[in-house]
């Protein structure tokens, strides 16, 4: 079958919401795509656990503790879904790992950003975990079969997040005037990198139009920010808090907040490396590694000596 | 007298199975490759879950006192652990090797337990003893795959032999509180489980083709279950304890 018509097979599959697996043939471009965004998401999971992380021995109560350490282990566990999804596009886990070693990949700018106090944690969850939770809704339905199943699964665990993240603030926003000046420093300091975390104006990305094409997206990342801010900005008045947004207002005619500007040149720093914890981040995630080789080095020298055992029994059994 | 002697001996179990879970958190996220980490951290959760539920009971025989007042708003020489699970992380050779000797003598420990005149103590101890089976099984194998593994990692069991071994000989050496509580048919006699903990350790030392490690002529340490810790604890608290500290009184 000729180029042409394998890819007239794709775009009739896409066009009848028939999933692409991985055995399917698809264009170079449509599999280049997936590799970067999933492999991105999947290091934006790995890279999220560090500053929630920072919080875990400090968890102000035994059982804040044990809900922020399953948090974050759920959150290795969507590592795991996603460079399995990532494999089945022909990338191995060590090379996706090593593009996000070398600064090649990369991974969510929110993670970037410091956690100070605990109210970051609770901020995290409804923020962060909000935010979240939009885009990978829009992507159980996306195009690649592995990467919306991987979404599923991720979306049931993230409304949770989101949950324990609400009550946090919750605690707070009901505590003394401490936690409440805590509550809405945390609310102050993510709210912009939040909405940060949808991606620059629709107008301003590239690889938007493509990847509505091939169905990979099928919500613009102006369209998933108004639903993320229409939903903030109610939930926000439960907390008795606010938003550090003067221009935030209810308009009546287009039946969504108004909201101000985002920084662009704060984005574009973070992204480019420039974020306050951009550096410690990778350095962690290097220093994992690299500490962990021998390791890994250690646990397939066993199993090599393991099999070469048990084939030794099997030869003498035959014999 | 009897209920300071579950008091206190309830608050030994709880205090170990919380700095061990507290130790073991410290890696996820850092883990060395991406299953042990969630492994890793599953063990913690499961650690906290016992602290609590022995906190919580604890917690009933002490006027004001919560799981959290108890984890808490203890100082150093109050906290019962044993001296090995507060020792810090090292590499993973002593992650590993230090779960592996605290699991095994957890799980003698809580099978003994099970048979504890104290119905809830008891009830802890049936149940979490089917995690620590898990606990033991898993830091087994891990043993096994490092000493049986590189040239490396075999040194670094060697070497992670060497941090740890003193700390063994507490496990089995009864505070005051252990010894009334065996006498009150609660608590388990530790010198009774002794053989079967060193006889574990040997097979799978074996298996991990490491030495048999001897205790004849080892100095072995001990204190925590008294409160006398190595320098290693008031750091731990200081961290975990910081926001109550800091923040006093508040619900969060």
């Amino acid at each position: 079958m000729s180029v042409q018509e394998l890819e007239k097979i794709f775009l009739s599959k896409i066009d009848q919401e028939i999933k692409i697996e991985p055995k399917d043939w698809m264009p170079d471009a449509y599999r280049k795509t997936l590799v970067r965004q999933i492999s991105q998401h999947a290091h934006s999971e790995i890279v999220g656990m560090l500053p929630e992380g920072n919080w875990i021995s400090r968890a102000p109560s035994l059982k804040r503790k044990a809900i922020l350490l399953a948090k974050v282990q759920d959150e290795a566990g969507h590592g795991l879904y996603l460079y399995s999804a990532t494999e089945t596009l022909g990338t191995t886990r060590e090379q996706t790992i090593t593009d996000l070693h070398s600064g090649k990949a990369k991974y969510s700018s929110i993670f970037n950003y410091p956690t100070l106090t605990w109210g970051d944690i609770g901020a995290i969850g409804w923020l962060v975990d909000g935010a979240a939770i939009l885009n990978q809704v829009m992507l159980c339905r996306t195009s690649y079969g592995p990467y919306a199943r991987a979404m599923v699964r991720i979306c049931k665990e993230e409304s949770f997040h989101q949950r324990q993240g609400f009550d946090i603030l919750m605690a707070l926003s009901q505590g003394t005037p401490e936690q409440r000046d805590m509550c809405q420093d945390a609310i102050n300091r993510w709210w912009w990198p939040s909405l940060m975390m949808f991606g620059p104006h629709d107008s301003e990305s590239t690889n938007s139009e493509q990847s509505t094409k091939w169905k990979i997206k099928r919500m613009s990342n102006d369209e998933l920010r108004q639903k993320f801010v229409d939903m903030i900005a109610e939930q926000v008045k439960v907390l008795n808090m606010t938003l550090p947004d003067d221009k935030l207002k209810w308009n009546e005619e287009t039946k969504h907040y108004d909201f101000g500007e985002i920084n662009w040149t704060e984005f574009w720093n973070v992204v480019k490396g420039n974020g306050p914890c951009n550096k410690q981040r990778l350095d962690a995630r290097r220093k994992a590694w690299d500490e962990g080789a021998w390791v890994r080095e250690a646990a397939s020298a066993h199993a090599a000596k393991r099999k070469m055992r048990e084939e030794t029994k099997e030869e003498k059994q035959i014999a | 007298m009897t209920k300071e002697i579950i008091y206190n001996y309830t608050l030994h179990l709880a205090d170990n199975a919380l700095i061990l879970a507290q130790r073991n958190s410290e890696w996820c996220g850092h883990g060395p490759i991406l299953e042990q980490d969630i492994a890793i951290t599953n063990i913690s959760l499961d650690l906290i879950g016992q602290a609590r539920s022995l906190y919580q009971y604890a917690a009933e025989g002490c006027e004001g006192a919560t799981e959290d007042t108890l984890a808490y708003l203890r100082d150093v020489r109050a906290y019962k652990n044993c001296l090995l699970v507060e020792q810090p992380n090292g590499d993973w050779a002593q992650t590993i090797l230090r779960q592996f000797f605290f699991s095994t003598y957890q799980y003698f420990l809580y099978q003994r337990l099970q048979q504890s005149a104290d119905a809830t103590l008891a009830a802890i101890a049936e149940k979490s003893l089917k995690e620590v089976t898990y606990h033991v099984r898993w830091s087994s194998e891990w043993v096994i795959r490092l000493g049986d593994g590189t040239g490396e990692s075999h040194n670094r069991m060697l070497n992670a032999l060497d941090e740890l071994w003193a700390f063994t000989g507490e496990l089995f050496t009864p505070a005051g509180y252990e010894m009334e509580a065996v006498k009150l048919g609660i608590g388990v006699d530790v010198n009774e489980i002794k053989g079967e903990w060193e006889q574990r350790v040997n097979e799978i030392f074996a298996e991990a083709t490491l030495p048999s490690p001897t205790t004849e002529g080892v100095w072995m340490q001990a204190g925590g279950k008294t409160g006398v810790h190595t320098e290693h604890m008031g750091f731990i608290l200081a961290e975990m304890q910081s926001m109550q500290r800091a923040y006093p009184g508040c619900e969060w």
